[in-house]
């Protein structure tokens, strides 16, 4: 395994440098470190919330994946629209969601983004293009392909992203999504997280084919598969996804190999896989710490310069749980509201 | 709802009120159109859509590969998204395919997230016994989706209705399933030109009476008409109410009908048990009216059976006309 970091670090200026740093200004880069410390403390936010009994139900963590949605989002902009799964915090976020309204969903408060009706398994914001996290693995996989239909038909040259996990692929939904999307060459781009492990079933038990992305060749489109530990590679691979789909040139199958560190929810034991094959993602590849190295290294950044990121994210969480608790609670009495659109 | 704005009539048969709804909507409002199994130059199974792709052509009369499950979530996806789809299922049946789309992403949406989004999409399914397609291509499934909040479920028994609820199914900006009877398919009735919307949660009394209430659904309307006239001669008066919309369901109409007559019937073609009439009979158990009651309710639903090939099978496996008159007659002249 290398050290995926130090990849494109050869150069300091010119071709030969990542793409990011020539696609990018450095805020927008120190922007998605940030973010990408946004989500790992949000995460470990929730986390501890939960343990203390401040949010109930479960949630799945999305903490060692921040690249990809970090990458994934870089180039976006509001109006184009992410469908996302039940591991989604870090989408919403990566999308520029608030995370004090995140906080208070979670905590089932009325200024939560869902009005505390969906909680983290559905988190969205559709202000900025997020249509939603999904219960349903492989649910979100047809809804992405209609939102591409529209933009097709209204002519928004907007990309739609339809994030799912390695799980999703076995599903008939990933199929007849894909298949649709190919065939009326809609901009979408399918984004595989692949972490490893469908809860406790291993890819390699649950999928015939060694990577999800050689799936895409049965669709007539681009497989492409990328570290997702590497905030770069994910972008790039990315950005040529976007133009494709904004060309009319129709879908992209995009398949980031990641880890998550924590288990699949908050039920589990963490008996399919090794303490040492954990340590080795967490120690080897984290994509935060891969970032941090190679912002350094480019002079994007120094030490101070994260800190300073690392001190006001830690101030922006705990602002936002502040704000989670002390938000109101819903009425019973409005328990039938949302169920169906208020007419006049 | 838009003000009624009905001029002549004409007489068209379901099939062609239902083609004439979506031509309207497509003319009035480009966000709108069809996807579908073979709806393009094929003209749908049913020859609902018929022409329309020569009129609209191909983007907005949308042939989609056979994949119920994604084909519902791309309308699912295009109604989030602003656009106006309808999406026709080639046989009411194949919603089994498609029901994690329907029940767990277009019916709770809106929900999940708290109001941030509607779902206005239109969906249509075939259903029904009397072609001999057996039991894969004749079911009743409407009770199912009418046990989900967040849908709405209609079931249009004249091609006027057909046309003036699918009007407003399309207006309406959350996801309303429509049940077409096939055998209503070729039924003629007087349907008027232009725009016009029926509203969707209010039922229809077909025809007053004053000893006893018969709700249906759907082709059983006109069975249970069929049933009242041979009971008129009899001297029974039946009311006839057509129930129209699964839900929200019209309880005030039929509760003001039971205070009335004081005798309840449902009639309707999906199987018995746990079906539409024994949402009704509990419903007006719970009501005023149960204290009007004469006799106790009755249901007559399908059979607990698939439904069979065997043309005199099938008959058997739903209510007829003669099934109709004789529970009515028991029910009426029993509590005598």
């Amino acid at each position: 395994m290398s050290a995926t970091a130090k990849k494109g670090a050869a150069k300091k200026d010119g071709a030969n440098q990542p793409f990011i740093y020539r696609q990018f200004d450095q805020d927008k880069l120190r922007d998605a470190l940030r973010k990408m410390y946004l989500i790992r403390q949000f995460e470990e936010g929730a986390e501890e919330s939960y343990m203390r009994g401040l949010i109930h139900g479960t949630m799945h963590l999305s903490i060692g994946q921040e690249a990809s949605a970090v990458g994934i989002c870089l180039g976006l902009s509001d109006e184009d629209q992410i469908t996302s799964t039940h591991r989604g915090h870090g989408h919403c976020i990566a999308k520029g969601a608030d995370v004090s309204r995140m906080f208070a969903e979670f905590f089932g408060k009325t200024t939560g983004y869902c009005r505390g009706r969906g909680g983290s398994m559905h988190i969205a914001d559709v202000s900025t293009g997020n249509l939603g996290a999904n219960g349903i693995v492989g649910g979100g996989l047809p809804i992405a392909v209609g939102a591409a239909l529209t933009a097709k038909k209204m002519k928004t040259g907007n990309v739609v992203v339809c994030f799912f996990g390695d799980g999703a692929n076995n599903e008939g939904a990933f199929h007849e999504a894909l298949n649709m999307a190919a065939i009326w060459k809609l901009p979408v781009v399918f984004v595989c997280e692949n972490n490893g492990y469908g809860m406790s079933t291993s890819v390699a038990r649950a999928t015939a084919v060694p990577n999800i992305a050689d799936r895409a060749s049965a669709y007539a489109m681009p497989g492409v598969i990328v570290d997702g530990n590497v905030v770069s590679d994910v972008a790039e691979a990315m950005h040529e996804a976007t133009e494709r789909a904004r060309n009319g040139e129709g879908p992209t199958l995009l398949e980031c190999k990641t880890y998550r560190y924590r288990g699949h929810s908050k039920s589990d034991r963490n008996r399919y896989r090794t303490k040492e094959e954990i340590e080795e993602w967490m120690t080897e590849r984290d994509p935060i710490e891969a970032f941090e190295s190679q912002l350094m290294e480019f002079g994007v950044i120094d030490q101070n310069g994260i800190e300073e990121i690392r001190e006001s994210v830690r101030k922006e969480i705990e602002a936002g749980i502040e704000f989670a608790k002390e938000s109101p609670m819903p009425e019973v009495a409005n328990l039938e509201k949302y169920v169906y659109t208020e007419q006049a | 709802m838009d003000a009624q704005v009905e001029t002549a009539t004409r007489e068209l048969s379901y099939a062609q009120a239902i083609q004439e709804a979506m031509a309207i909507a497509m003319e009035r409002d480009e966000r709108v159109f069809l996807m579908g199994e073979d709806i393009g130059v094929y003209g749908g199974a049913f020859q609902v859509t018929g022409d329309l792709v020569e009129r609209f052509g191909p983007d907005r009369v949308m042939d989609t590969p056979i994949s119920e499950l994604g084909g519902a979530g791309v309308a699912v996806g295009a109604a989030v998204t602003g656009m106006r789809p309808i999406f026709e299922f080639q046989f009411s049946d194949f919603a089994t395919l498609a029901m994690e789309q329907i029940v767990n992403q277009a019916a709770k949406m809106r929900y999940m997230l708290g109001g941030a989004v509607s779902v206005p999409v239109v969906m249509r399914f075939p259903a029904g016994s009397g072609t001999g397609a057996a039991a894969q291509h004749s079911q009743s499934l409407e009770a199912w989706l009418g046990h989900v909040p967040g849908l709405k479920v209609i079931q249009p028994a004249t091609p006027h209705d057909a046309k003036g609820m699918l009007l407003a199914a399309i207006e309406d900006p959350d996801p309303v399933m429509i049940y077409e009877h096939k055998i209503l398919y070729k039924m003629k009735g007087e349907v008027p030109e232009g725009y016009y919307t029926v509203p969707i949660g209010k039922a229809e009394v077909r025809r007053e009476g004053a000893d006893l209430t018969i709700v249906a659904t759907s082709i059983m309307v006109h069975k249970s008409l069929d049933a009242a006239k041979q009971l008129a001669e009899e001297g029974i008066d039946v009311e006839v109410i057509d129930l129209r919309t699964v839900r929200p369901m019209d309880r005030q109409t039929i509760i003001e009908s039971v205070c009335k007559t004081s005798r309840l019937m449902c009639v309707y073609e999906g199987v018995k048990t746990l079906g539409v009439g024994a949402e009704i009979s509990a419903m007006i158990a719970e009501s005023e009216a149960f204290d009007y009651l004469d006799a106790p309710v009755v249901r007559l639903g399908g059979a607990e059976t698939p439904i069979p090939y065997n043309p005199e099978l099938e008959k058997a496996t739903v209510p007829q006309v003669d099934g109709i008159v004789k529970a009515a007659r028991e029910l009426v002249t029993g509590a005598r």
